[in-house]
């Protein structure tokens, strides 16, 4: 009787939503599903017609194939793979340091041109690097950062949004704390390290997450500030790979399998940070 | 220090610097008491400025110039705007009118499918909205790059291609269609694929702002009469979740303007097929990375800035608080 009732209570609008929902939830997934049936195609059955879609055999031979021979190619994939994990992690630890360093004195404290810095930061959030590549490429060649690792990490530096998420979340750390820890002869070094950091873990979590999604996927500082091959990352290989298959089944396998690597790194470290991502976002307003 | 002192207007004069003075010192006072604040300020702001700032007042000044990457770039006044304007055949009507196209229909059409999806998630019970969270996002996340290899194969113009098979399989189609090759097709798939992989920072900020909406608001809501869900989202939902929606605004237009480099991973070629795929970013590349002609595309990016200046002001006075609120 108790069971009949709660269904009684589960509306119409309800078992319309889940339905409805899941199925354009699988629609939306069908890409990354089709990514990792493709990765574990061997190369017959790329050629099938009727075309299918799930592996039948599965086998690692793609994967294999990137790291071991990666063939005729002069730099070696594992050199990509190195660039991209060696720059992500310095970009990350540094877009951290910088814009919660930032994004703390904004939060708060007062002091001259704040509110110039405050209308700045505000105005590049809309900000595209896409559309100043050109003065872009002469700064890195003035610094000459062409082939150097700061040639990636640099440009990336400057996150207005990672510091637009942290002023909107930090500001929310009472005051008093502050006042506290003050009052115990914290300076203010100390005050950043152990109140603030610590308080705005969530946010610093975020703020990685979209940082090292954006440095993992990009193929404009590859591309324009590097001429050296060695130098050039992951996702940039990946590319070059896809370039070449508009019109060319095989090897669409082996894409499929460094498409994968891109996607996976990712995808961990959002499912790691999930919960902390939505507890940001909720400071996240433009006020 | 008391403040300053009414003074009788013929003592003004003679006064004047030494108030002058006084303000600098204070000034310089308040800053030198800021000094650790600017030493925190500092590292985020070289940066910002060397790698965001400066380059739009380089671009500005470039697009002034005729400057091909090696001589000094060479005054010529408004010129590259006239031709820009007046002569530029594929800007006028191919990169201009395909950027609003695309950018209209992903930019507000992605942004009310992201709300749309944010709140029929937000109808879940909670444990259960994580999963659909990650279903949403995980194309995003995914990026244009690792997918494009998923978009040729789906979109691969002979009878193996599995969008080309589905639709021979149903009868909707005779003949397999060169999806990615063709004029008349490349712009839909753009947009079609542009919007599948839209969901990302914003739809996860409007997410977040239908949490954080006071539920007590909608049992006082229920009691003046609100009815249906509707209703809820018109009066109690979207108002007390402006902010967020502004961000994701902000977001969505900034991807969608600056756009270009989807129509090259789907056609593996820098300029596409009768330009059918061709946006402000792609004239951009074409004339700085092909043509070395930096000044002319100079000028063709300061317009795009421009453009995306004014979407964005617009964008705040429809999303802004309003007076009273």
């Amino acid at each position: 009787m108790a069971l009949f009732k709660r269904i009684r209570k589960i509306k119409a609008f309800d078992v319309f939503l889940v339905a409805g929902l899941t199925a354009l939830a699988l629609f939306m997934l069908l890409p990354i599903v089709f990514i990792i049936n493709h990765a574990f195609k061997p190369q017959n059955e790329l050629f099938l017609f009727p075309p299918t879609f799930f592996v039948k055999h599965p086998t690692l031979r793609s994967f294999e194939l990137l790291f071991l021979h990666a063939g005729s190619d002069v730099v070696p994939f594992t050199r990509y793979l190195f660039n991209s994990v060696f720059v992500a992690g310095i970009t990350l630890a540094l877009v951290i340091l910088f814009s919660a360093m930032a994004a703390y004195v904004l939060a708060k404290k007062s002091f001259p041109f704040k509110s110039l810095a405050m209308s700045l930061i505000m105005i590049s959030l809309m900000f595209a690097p896409e559309t100043v590549q050109i003065p872009r490429y002469l700064i890195i060649s003035g610094l000459h950062a062409n082939n150097t690792y700061f040639g990636h990490v640099l440009p990336y530096l400057a996150s207005p949004v990672a510091v637009f998420l942290l002023i909107g979340f930090i500001a929310q750390i009472p005051n008093e704390l502050i006042e506290a820890i003050k009052l115990d002869g914290a300076s203010e070094g100390r005050i950043f390290t152990r109140l603030i950091l610590p308080l705005s873990a969530p946010a610093l979590a975020t703020i990685s997450i979209f940082t090292f999604q954006g440095v993992w996927t990009d193929v404009e500082t590859s591309s324009l500030f590097m001429q050296d091959e060695t130098m050039r990352t992951l996702a940039f290989y990946v590319n070059s790979l896809v370039s070449g298959l508009q019109n060319s089944v095989a090897g669409q396998n082996m894409a499929a399998a460094a498409g994968l690597l891109v996607f996976l790194p990712n995808l961990i470290m959002f499912l790691l940070f999930q919960r902390m991502v939505m507890a940001t976002m909720v400071h996240s307003g433009v006020k | 220090m008391t403040g300053p002192m009414p003074t009788p207007a013929h003592a003004v004069r003679n006064v004047r610097p030494s108030v002058v003075a006084g303000r600098l010192r204070r000034f310089a006072r308040e800053f030198w008491s800021a000094r650790v604040t600017y030493l925190f300020l500092a590292p985020f702001m070289t940066v910002f400025l060397l790698f965001i700032v400066i380059p739009v007042f380089m671009a500005a000044f470039l697009s002034f110039t005729s400057f091909d990457g090696f001589a000094f770039p060479k005054f010529v006044g408004f010129q590259n705007y006239i031709a820009l304007l007046t002569q530029d055949i594929v800007f006028l009507r191919y990169a201009l009118p395909h950027t609003f196209k695309f950018a209209l229909i992903v930019g507000p059409g992605g942004y009310a499918l992201a709300f749309l999806f944010a709140w029929l998630i937000h109808q879940l019970p909670k444990k259960w909205r994580d999963y659909y969270t990650l279903a949403f996002y995980a194309p995003s996340m995914a990026g244009g790059v690792a997918l494009s290899v998923v978009w040729i194969a789906a979109f691969s113009g002979d009878r193996v291609g599995y969008l080309n098979h589905f639709l021979l399989q149903m009868g909707w189609i005779d003949l397999p269609r060169v999806w990615l090759q063709d004029p008349r097709y490349l712009m839909d798939i753009m947009i079609l694929v542009s919007l599948w992989i839209s969901f990302s920072v914003g739809f996860l900020a409007m997410l977040a702002g239908f949490q954080n909406v006071n539920a007590e608001l909608y049992e006082a809501g229920r009691i003046d009469g609100i009815r249906n869900r509707l209703q809820e989202i018109f009066y109690i939902t979207i108002p007390s979740m402006k902010p967020q929606m502004l961000f994701s605004a902000v977001m969505s237009i900034v991807t969608t303007l600056k756009a270009g480099g989807i129509s090259v991973q789907l056609t593996g070629m820098p300029i596409t097929p009768q330009y059918a795929g061709h946006l402000i970013v792609n004239h951009v590349d074409d004339y700085a990375f092909i043509r070395f002609q930096l000044g002319y595309a100079s000028a063709v990016s300061v317009v795009l800035l421009v453009i995306s200046y004014l979407v964005m002001r617009f964008a705040y006075r429809l999303f802004a608080p309003k007076e009273g609120d």
